[in-house]
């Protein structure tokens, strides 16, 4: 009887086993294929031309994305640069002082929401706030979705990240005749400053592939860029509308943007992870 | 009506009838004791007596959280601490504080001692140099981390890191250093060195130590006070309460009957 019992434990045990094992190995196979395919089909299209030349017209043979490449940086970094300071702020204030008042609950519920919304949304909504009242497309509002995104994701990590660092590391400071802004400067950002980089790092690696957002708000262009303030080349567009073109040199540009992409992101996620390992050895 | 107390020059701070509140709830309830300049005094009780809510009303370490306040009088050098007109930052460069918890901060053993150095005065380099070698000996530390002032303060050894955190309070030169279980997660022979430091330590500053050990307190400590609920029960010489206590509560306490 006993036995019978333990023997069945022992089979099911045994099923479950193979049938996780064979889930894993399926989601690996797919990632190492899309990963494999990008590689191979994106790797030949690189060369010197792509990253400095621009684009042609079908038929003719070479052209670049260099004018999307330096789009996609700029808009990124300039995102960067609006959703870092004000998600750091609020982060700030959520873990410090809004913990359990009322405002800190609506911008912490608020930005988990935020999280999840779909980018198209907010592609849609900075199109019509920014692109209509400006009359045309713009670098600028490419950015400024593209922040829209990121800022929940740094909110978030931030206050993570601070209320990690334990209340006595904040009394200890203050005990020693530090005031408040100091001790948070010097003691409490420092001590979670490799958190809060890789919240960023992620928020940034997040908005690398977006598509849909910069579709309503950059659109495309296939010239050099002169200011922010014009219709601006990006590589998540260019992939969309190369990929989808009947122009086999076009499809292989498109290759290449998909492999650049697919990179950055990588290069990014494993940096953070270094990072992550770095901070655990202390 | 408490003048003549504090008149006395060996009282350092003079403690009035102060009450204390989290929100509604009272905490503390008419502690009145005087703590005497250059002597340890060790604060004893079951955990919740209001040991440590006292002792955080020294530096008003309370004021940090909503709903937390202190009444009363707490006199340090004739004036009351309580008073929000006195200002925290000068209040807490006279008063140090050590935590249960050792907490270096994220940074090098020698910017561990310079950081409090630096939040009140500019010092040359070199003086800087001296300031530090002079807190980590203080500390009795300096022997053992003279080679790597330049590694992070977090890896150190608990007693170390501790041992790091009293020497970061005393280069600020407070008067009066508070101590909250400075020893209780760590072992017997970091805490013998610790208990060897705040004998050395009185010599120069007037030293309040919460402590859950009855032997650290009766080893340590020139005086003794005993919590209960919040309330002060018996306060004298650490010998005579160890040896002879007035009160029943206290007696029971000390000889492991209660708490």
């Amino acid at each position: 009887m006993l036995n019978s019992r333990a023997a069945r434990r022992q089979f099911t045990n045994q099923f479950i086993l193979i049938l996780s094992t064979l889930a894993a190995v399926l989601g690996i196979i797919m990632l190492v294929w899309i990963l494999g395919d990008v590689a191979w089909r994106g790797f030949s299209a690189m060369n010197w031309d792509f990253f400095t030349k621009l684009p042609v017209p079908p038929g003719e043979k070479g052209g670049g994305l260099a004018n999307a490449i330096v789009g996609t940086l700029l808009m990124t970094v300039t995102a960067a640069l609006m959703a870092v300071p004000i998600g750091v702020m609020a982060g700030t204030y959520l873990a410090e002082f809004g913990k359990h008042n009322l405002f800190g609950r609506m911008v912490r519920s608020l930005s988990d929401i935020l999280v999840s919304a779909p980018s198209i949304v907010v592609g849609v909504f900075v199109y019509l706030v920014m692109v209509k009242t400006m009359g045309h497309f713009s670098g600028w509002s490419g950015a400024v979705s593209l922040a829209i995104l990121m800022l929940p994701v740094v909110i978030r990590t931030t206050e993570e990240m601070l209320r990690l660092v334990p209340d006595e590391m904040r009394e200890a400071a203050l005990a020693l005749g530090a005031p408040y802004w100091k001790m948070m400067l010097q003691v409490v950002f420092r001590a979670a400053k490799n958190g809060m980089i890789t919240g960023i790092m992620l928020s940034v690696a997040r908005v690398a592939g977006e598509t849909a957002p910069l579709l309503f708000t950059a659109m495309n262009s296939p010239y050099w860029m002169e200011s922010m303030n014009e219709p601006m080349a990006n590589l998540t567009v260019t992939l969309f509308n190369y990929a989808m073109s009947p122009y086999a040199d076009w499809q292989q540009l498109a290759w290449g943007a998909a492999f650049l992409i697919t990179i950055s992101v990588l290069f990014v996620t494993i940096t953070t992870r270094l990072l992550l390992v770095g901070r655990s050895k202390h | 009506m408490t003048q003549t107390n504090t008149q006395n020059p060996e009282v350092k701070i003079a403690v009035r009838n102060l009450n204390f509140f989290y929100d509604d709830k009272q905490a503390l309830f008419d502690n009145t004791l005087d703590i005497i300049a250059n002597k340890v005094t060790s604060f004893i009780g079951p955990s919740g007596c209001g040991k440590s809510t006292h002792i955080r009303c020294y530096n008003r370490m309370f004021s940090l959280y909503k709903g937390h306040r202190g009444e009363g009088e707490i006199l340090f050098d004739g004036e009351n601490i309580l008073d929000p007109k006195i200002p925290e930052l000068e209040l807490r460069h006279r008063v140090g504080m050590i935590f249960q918890k050792a907490t270096p901060f994220p940074m090098t053993v020698y910017e561990n001692i310079a950081y409090g150095l630096k939040l009140h005065n500019k010092y040359p380099q070199s003086e800087l140099d001296d300031r530090v070698e002079k807190a980590l000996r203080d500390g009795a530390l300096w022997d053992e981390v003279k080679d790597s002032l330049r590694k992070p303060g977090t890896a150190l050894s608990g007693g170390q890191q501790q041992r790091l955190c009293i020497a970061r309070a005393i280069a600020v030169q407070p008067e009066v250093i508070l101590m909250d279980e400075p020893c209780s997660a760590l072992d017997p022979i970091a805490t013998a060195k610790i208990e060897e430091l705040i004998d050395e330590l009185k010599k120069k500053f007037t030293i309040v130590i919460v402590t859950h050990s009855m032997q650290q307190a009766a080893r340590a400590s020139d005086f003794t006070a005993y919590f209960y609920l919040g309330k002060l029960i018996e306060y004298g010489e650490t010998q005579s309460i160890f040896t002879s206590p007035q009160n029943k509560e206290t007696e029971d306490y000390i000889t492991g009957r209660f708490g």
